[in-house]
């Protein structure tokens, strides 16, 4: 049981390149951290930051109030499933998870409770005597759980653990690693370019891209309120449409936006009316696709220049495409012309470089 | 999957294939066949008159304690060789497998020595152990060493297994290092996090994961302290001195080039053809089918 702090953590290459510039997060005892973000974002460098697979260049790393950055993988008590699960071939699954524990110089009786209760917990129990190359995808992932789980270290770090996995497990998998985790109360910090894997599993979510933090805080604070236009399009699938505000007369008609210079809306947020709430904004849109997923379905429609002048009203914005989501499966036809609508309280305002959100 | 390619015409399969077939049947199949009708036969020691004798020439060698002393002789020191080649190249591999500045440098450097021919091997550490020119022996004389390998039986076997092994450490280099740069670096990491020490490490998850590569160059070690030691040998101490580095390639041309005795060295020949046959065997068995672990 620990917390994990960060503090302005930086990580240099000798070659000059700076992978994470300066990163603060805080995980409390028994919270699940998830650090989500493009590929090649830093989320895996910091990731190993933390185990000790990588050295810190700057700042410091805390585990349970010890700073870690001279201290040996093997004494921080940690961790790690790997996303290639990086099992020792060579030995039974048995071995793979009694390994840490002998090199550790735990009684071998002991090892045994333990290696047992953790396969029968992950239903590996009958699989004990068999070697990783003998199992399926799904039963590897879970051997390099059940090695991470009789360890009971302080802290568990996952590096993007169910993307080898295909979908339908991956859900079952994320289900059960929140519910383990959740049973064991062991502080997470799990690394992932899911954002449906980050909202699902994250007590705290760190988005990052180009070796920062976007933002840090509450996975649906985050969805509710991005602060950045790259987080806004980051979280959410279908993504926000963000759309630049292109005259001065439209920021003006967008009540208390001053500064904004990019309207954000979530697909979710539009309803396809004829009528204008007062201060929201409605775009004329030719449906240009549909998508039916069976619950919800996607609209995906465009603005063309020459309907702005008759359908663009208060809100006159730029051509382009935009992402209406209509719930069930009734949906207009493609090339059809309709009117999406957003109320007021749903939009999404950005500074015009998409770096600082200024409401609502 | 099986790869086929369709020929309109029937011969040129044949034709395609016959170059390859004509150098094997020539240089291999040929004088293999001349070695084994060659071991029936007893010539006399002028060369005037040739025997069938059926077996006799390899129940003379196997009642002569002299071949009998060249067996054992040439199992330890390819045991010797392979042993000590193989660790040591080992060794250079894990340490130029760490990621350092100027690993490329080195590696090539390491890789030379596999180039150089055995019987220039042989020349070079003769001159550099050399009883009275050696560098090297004047420091092991300092040492209170009585170093003569003209001489004494063992020092001689010692410098054969020495520049034999020395030769043959950079071809177990490579593969070793091919080796161990195909072990994923998770997994290593993974038993860095299971608190395992660098040492540990190593014996309990690095030299398995090597064991189908160490296993592959065990054989070709062998083979090589086998058949190719044969310039070393003959450019250090020609067997010498007395028979104490006499292996039994050696002894093949020593009794039949020098002897004159065709029928037992012919003998002999098949022998090691038969010796070859069962370690290529060995390797099919075991490397080829990609016995891991």
């Amino acid at each position: 049981m620990a917390n994990v702090t960060l503090r302005s953590v930086r990580k240099t290459y000798p070659g000059g390149f700076e992978a994470i510039k300066g990163v603060d997060v805080d995980v409390g005892d028994g919270q699940f951290c998830v650090l989500v973000g493009p590929s090649g974002c830093g989320k895996s460098t910091l990731l190993r930051m933390v185990a000790g697979l990588e050295t810190i260049t700057g700042g410091e790393i805390d585990i349970g109030g010890r700073v870690v950055n001279q201290v040996e993988p093997a004494d921080r008590d940690i961790a790690m499933v790997f996303q290639n699960y990086a099992l020792y071939p060579h030995m039974s699954v048995y071995n793979n998870m009694a390994y840490g524990l002998r090199n550790r110089g735990m009684a071998e009786a002991e090892i045994r409770t333990r290696v047992e209760e953790a396969a029968r917990v992950l239903e590996l129990s009958p699989m004990l005597e068999r070697k990783p190359r003998q199992l399926s995808g799904g039963q590897r992932q879970r051997v390099a759980m059940g090695r991470a789980i009789v360890r009971q270290p302080k802290v568990f770090l996952f590096d993007e653990p169910l993307s080898n996995l295909d979908a339908k497990l991956r859900i079952a998998m994320r289900v059960e690693i929140r519910k383990l985790q959740r049973r064991l109360n062991t502080t997470s910090i799990y690394v992932t370019h899911d954002q449906l894997e980050a909202m699902t599993l994250a007590d705290i979510l760190v988005v990052m891209n180009g070796g920062q933090v976007e933002q840090i805080g509450n996975p649906l604070d985050i969805y509710q309120k991005p602060a950045t236009t790259f987080v806004a399009s980051f979280i959410g699938a279908p993504p926000m449409n963000l759309m630049p505000l292109r005259s001065d007369e439209l920021t003006s008609q967008i009540a208390g936006a001053d500064g904004a210079g990019i309207v954000g809306i979530r697909p979710e947020d539009f309803v396809i009316t004829g009528e204008t709430a007062s201060g929201g904004v409605a775009l004329g849109l030719t449906v240009e696709a549909i998508e039916h997923v069976g619950a919800e379905t996607f609209v995906y429609g465009s603005r063309r220049r020459e309907e702005q002048g008759v359908a663009a009203n208060p809100g006159e914005l730029p051509p382009g495409e935009v992402i209406v989501r209509v719930p069930g499966t009734t949906g207009p036809a493609i090339g059809e012309r309709i009117r999406a609508v957003a109320p007021r309280d749903k939009l999404h305002l950005f500074t015009a470089d998409g770096r600082k959100r200024v409401g609502p | 999957m099986q790869k086929q390619a369709i020929f309109q015409s029937k011969l040129l399969p044949y034709a395609l294939v016959a170059p390859q077939l004509a150098i094997v049947l020539i240089f291999f199949y040929w004088p293999a066949a001349q070695a084994v009708i060659q071991s029936f036969l007893l010539q006399d020691a002028f060369g005037l008159s040739t025997s069938f004798v059926w077996f006799e020439n390899y129940l003379e060698l196997f009642k002569d304690p002299a071949y009998f002393a060249a067996i054992v002789r040439t199992f330890a020191f390819s045991f010797a060789i392979a042993v000590s080649s193989l660790s040591f190249a080992l060794l250079l591999a894990v340490m130029a497998d760490k990621p350092l500045r100027g690993s490329t440098l080195y590696r090539t450097l390491l890789i030379w020595p596999y180039a150089v021919a055995p019987p220039v091997v042989g020349v070079l550490w003769v001159f550099m152990l050399h009883p009275s020119l050696g560098v090297l022996s004047r420091y092991l004389r300092a040492m209170g060493v009585d170093w003569n390998p003209l001489l004494d039986g063992d020092q001689a076997a010692a410098l054969i297994i020495l520049a034999a092994a020395w030769k043959q450490i950079s071809y177990n280099f490579l593969f070793f290092l091919a080796g161990l740069q195909s072990i994923p670096k998770s997994v290593i990491e993974a038993a860095a996090i299971d608190g395992a020490r660098p040492m540990r490490r190593f014996w309990t998850v690095i030299f398995p994961l090597l064991s189908p590569t160490i296993f592959f160059l065990l054989v070709i070690n062998i083979v090589y302290a086998f058949f190719d030691t044969f310039g070393i040998i003959d450019t250090m101490t020609r067997g010498g001195p007395g028979k104490a580095t006499e292996t039994l390639v050696y002894k093949v041309y020593t009794d039949g080039l020098l002897g004159g005795n065709l029928g037992s060295s012919a003998a002999q020949s098949v022998i090691l053809m038969v010796i070859v046959v069962v370690l290529t065997g060995i390797q099919f068995r075991f490397v080829e089918r990609k016995v891991t672990y």
